[in-house]
This record gives C-alpha cells, sequence and structure tokens, in this order.
C-alpha cells in the first residue's frame, strides 16, 4: 500500500482510538473536576461495560443489532448503579478525602476485577458487531461499525457538553465543582451531585467498553490500558477540562494510530508517556486546566 | 419571620469558637454584628447556616427549628448568606451565579427582575463571566444571588470590605431597601460609620459570645462600646 493510503487508514484507526479514549477519559475527568476524587477503578467500569454487553448480547436472542442496542442502554444503567452504590458505601463515608479515596478506588479496582474473574473466568469473549457493513474506499475497506464508534462517541460528547452548560443539572454540578460549601449555602444537596456525578462518570466508560467491545473482545484484564490513556489524556488536557480531554484524546489517539502502524505500539505508549512528562514539568495544570 | 438564637456552641473539629451565643433578629430590622478579629463573628453565620455544625444550643425561625438540619435545607427555610470575600461561582457568568441562587425558588423571572431592578448594573453583565467582573461588581452579584433566593433573613458578612465609597453606599441603600421589604438583615460590619448608618441593634461579640446588645439608637460615634469591643 502507498503511503498516502497506509497514513489514512493510520488516521482512520486512531481516530477510533480517541473516540473511545474521549469517552472514558471524560468520565475520568468529571469526576475529578466535580468531586476532586482520582478514580483508579475508572478502568475497571470500562471492563464491566465490556463484560456487561458481552452478557446481555447472549442473553438476547434474535437480531445482532438489537442485542447490542439492549446492551448499549442497560451495561452503562448497571455500571452506573453500582458506581452509585460504591459511593454511598465507600466514598461519601471517607468525606471524600483526596488520598482515602485514591487507596479506596484501588481497593475497588481488585474488588471488580476479581469479581469479574469469579463471575465471568479469564477468557477473551468476543461480541458481534451490530453490522457488517464496510466502506469501500479506492486503496482499502474499512469498518462501518468503526466509523460508527467515531459518530457514537462524538455524539454522546456533544449530548455531555449540552448537559454540563444547558442544563440544571450541568449548572449545579458546575457550582458544585468551583466551591462546594458555598453550593450548598444554595440549596444544592452535594452527596446528591457527587453520587450523580460518579455513576454518570462510569457509565461514560462503560458505554465506552460497550462500543469497543466488538472490535476488542471482552476480557477480565482489559480495563488497564484504558485507565493508563485515560489518566494520560486528563494530565494532559487539565483535569477537570472537557475541551482539554477532548482535544489530548484526538493527539493521544491519532499519534498512538500512526506510531503504532508505521513503527511499534510500544513506541507510541514511549512517547505519550513523555509528553505527559513534558506536560508535568512545564505545565502542570495541563494544557487547558486551571491553575490551582 | 424572626430568627431566634439560644446557646449556640459550635466550631472548627476539636476546637470550639462559639460558646453558647443567644442573638435575635427581627423582620424589617438589621442587627449588625461587631466585635474584634477572630471573636466567631462569620463562625456564627456559617453555623446558622448549617455549614458548621452546632454541637449545643438551638436555632429557630419563627418557630421552626433550623439546628440540625442538613446545610441545603437551610436556604429552603429562607435564609440567605453573602459570605465575606464573595465566593462567587467565579467561572460561571453572572447569569448563571443568579441562577444558582434562585434553584431554590425555581428560578423565579419576576424575583430575578426585582433582584436586577436593585442591582440595574448586573442586567448588562449578564453573559460576562463572574470572576472577570470588578470588586463591586462581584460584591452586588454575591448579594443578588442571595436576594434571588427571596430570603425571610439575609445574613451578610463584611459587604463593604474593600470597596470604594460610591459602591458602598450603593450596597447600604439596597439594605436598607429590603429592611423596607421586611428582611432580617444580619450584618457583620467593623466599620462604625456604616453601623451608625444602617443598624437598628448592634450586638458585641467577645470570645465566641454576645457580651452586650444594644439599641443603635443609643449609640454615638467614640461611644466607649465601639473601643471596648471593636478596639476603634
Amino acid at each position: 500500500m502507498a503511503f498516502g493510503p497506509f497514513l489514512l487508514l493510520a488516521l482512520m484507526e486512531g481516530l477510533v482510538t480517541a473516540a473511545v479514549l474521549a469517552l472514558a477519559a471524560a468520565g475520568l475527568s468529571l469526576v475529578f473536576g466535580v468531586m476532586r476524587v482520582v478514580n483508579v477503578a475508572h478502568g475497571e467500569f470500562y471492563m464491566l461495560g465490556a463484560v456487561l454487553a458481552w452478557a446481555v448480547t447472549t442473553m438476547i436472542p434474535g437480531p445482532p443489532a438489537l442485542a447490542f442496542l439492549a446492551a448499549v442502554i442497560i451495561a452503562p444503567l448497571l455500571v452506573a448503579a453500582l458506581a452509585a452504590a460504591a459511593d454511598g458505601l465507600i466514598l461519601k463515608r471517607l468525606n471524600y478525602d483526596p488520598e482515602a479515596t485514591i487507596v479506596a478506588t484501588i481497593g475497588l479496582l481488585y474488588i471488580l476485577q476479581q469479581a469479574a474473574l469469579s463471575l465471568y473466568g479469564p477468557n477473551a469473549n468476543p461480541v458481534t458487531a451490530p453490522f457488517e457493513w464496510r466502506i469501500q474506499l479506492p486503496w482499502f475497506g474499512y469498518s462501518g461499525y468503526k466509523l460508527f464508534v467515531v459518530f457514537a462517541a462524538g455524539m454522546v460528547l456533544l449530548a455531555l457538553w449540552l448537559f454540563m452548560n444547558r442544563t440544571k443539572a450541568g449548572l449545579v454540578m458546575r457550582a458544585t465543582q468551583v466551591d462546594r460549601t458555598t453550593a450548598q449555602a444554595f440549596g444544592i444537596n452535594v452527596d446528591r451531585v457527587y453520587m450523580g456525578t460518579f455513576a454518570l462518570g462510569a457509565g461514560l466508560a462503560a458505554l465506552a467498553g460497550v462500543l469497543v467491545v466488538p472490535i476488542q473482545q471482552a476480557q477480565y484484564l482489559m480495563g488497564h490500558d484504558p485507565l493508563l490513556l485515560s489518566f494520560i489524556v486528563v494530565i494532559i488536557g487539565g483535569l477537570g477540562s472537557l475541551r482539554g480531554t477532548l482535544i489530548a484524546a484526538l493527539v493521544i489517539g491519532l499519534s498512538d494510530g500512526v506510531i503504532s502502524m508505521f513503527f511499534t505500539p510500544t513506541l507510541a505508549k514511549i512517547l505519550a508517556t513523555l509528553l505527559v512528562a513534558m506536560v508535568l514539568v512545564f505545565r502542570p495544570q495541563g494544557l487547558f486546566g486551571a491553575k490551582a | 419571620m424572626a430568627l431566634d438564637v439560644q446557646g449556640l456552641t459550635a466550631g472548627y473539629g476539636p476546637v470550639t469558637v462559639l460558646r453558647g451565643v443567644d442573638f435575635r433578629a427581627e423582620p424589617g430590622r438589621i442587627t449588625c454584628l461587631m466585635g474584634r478579629n477572630g471573636v466567631g463573628k462569620s463562625t456564627f453565620l456559617k453555623a446558622l447556616m448549617g455549614l458548621l455544625p452546632a454541637t449545643a444550643g438551638t436555632i429557630s425561625l419563627n418557630g421552626q427549628p433550623l439546628h440540625g438540619l442538613p446545610a441545603h435545607q437551610v436556604p429552603r427555610c429562607g435564609l440567605a448568606f453573602v459570605p465575606q470575600g464573595r465566593r462567587l461561582f467565579g467561572p460561571l457568568t453572572v447569569a448563571e451565579n443568579l441562577a444558582v441562587g434562585g434553584l431554590v425558588r425555581r428560578n423565579d423571572p419576576a424575583r430575578l427582575d426585582e433582584v436586577l431592578t436593585l442591582f440595574p448594573r448586573l442586567r448588562d453583565r449578564l453573559g460576562q463571566v463572574a470572576g472577570t467582573l470588578s470588586g463591586g461588581e462581584q460584591q452586588m452579584l454575591a448579594i443578588a444571588r442571595a436576594l434571588c433566593l427571596e430570603p425571610k433573613v439575609l445574613l451578610l458578612d463584611e459587604p463593604t470590605e474593600g470597596l470604594q465609597p460610591s459602591i458602598i453606599a450603593l450596597i447600604q441603600d439596597a439594605i436598607v431597601t429590603l429592611k423596607g421589604q421586611g428582611v432580617a438583615v444580619v450584618l457583620v460590619e467593623q466599620r462604625v460609620d456604616s453601623v451608625l448608618k444602617l443598624a437598628d441593634r448592634v450586638a458585641f461579640m467577645v470570645a465566641g459570645r454576645i457580651a452586650e446588645t444594644r439599641d443603635a439608637a443609643g449609640l454615638v460615634a467614640g461611644d466607649p462600646a465601639f473601643r471596648t469591643y471593636v478596639g476603634v
């Protein structure tokens, strides 16, 4: 294949990575931004989304599109409910103390991972894509489902932006993010906001897991890479900045796609890590984050 | 609606700051709270709002107990707070700050219009990010945000601190207007001239207690009470 088409293919693959990453990282960024909780278990919510998608599509007979549609709705909702319970049972009791919640979410990571291993098993299982449509370019054919993932992630992120900036619930979340104490003085139930935020963040990670599972297969250890990459994206973009998260996801996703295809995936990870190091040294608040 | 406080004790963790405060604020009257730095004036307002847990004592508004309520329930009962240093939601716009203030009242447009009539300068700044307003405009917004709650009792913590005289006069006029509307105003203030101009009653605080309460009509500049309790 000539250089041009090869580059186009690499960019398309990178765009898919960026879309999934943006979705997962947006959840992580939202949770940190509003709650100041560094959720180390975020990757496990992604994994649970994928595993539950496999479970739902296995249980529902009929056309793959119908089963997948059910998975897109059910899996994120179940994961969000689980996250809400974890918030009430663990994080709230720690009074959302930043250090204590890091340790607690490490514990949650292992609980969720081992629960998945016990109930789901160690095998990787595929989920059938909802449709088998390929776009035929002059140089190569490309999965229509992968383009759908990019489109769907874009729509969800747009909806998230509208939710945060155009709704009363979004306003309440942003006010709580700025000043928790003052928000309470204006009738905002901060505990409820935190529970909703943690559930929403986990639901976004789970949705990313559902969307990716027809491409990657569901496996109980699949949360590690998205967690690491989400942290990279959130650090580069700026903790709590949705715009920064999206731009950083595009940079990391596209560079990952191109470098992995032209060189090696390991080099892509090394360069992403170097970029994080540079950001931490020269702009610790991230490219779009506010100074502490 | 009268705010009654009996034996209020509160503090920060193991440190007790308020040691049995008795206090009353009546509708249509301005009660000023004065005292030296660190005697517990701001802590008292925070405790009234439920932002600090009371370890003893009672707070009631027209007989309805407020002590022990979660902090987010207190504004629903009719108390609004303008904290020291304004504590605006800086990255949000003026309109969004006012919308947060009006959440409890479901953002009644008529109420918002009344508030903006009191501070017309804010009407031209609705789309501006609050953190970029001048100091005076920020203070107006902090008061306007609290007024969107349509409070029965308004707690103001040094609202004229660090402002230029023209803005101070504007804010004082707004406070007098609120008094005329029947709001019970509790004003923490260090400026004697402001107190003499606005107050109906003055409570002097010492070491976490109300040491003395006086009718403002009986106070003049240079009164020994100011020297004793405030040091001016």
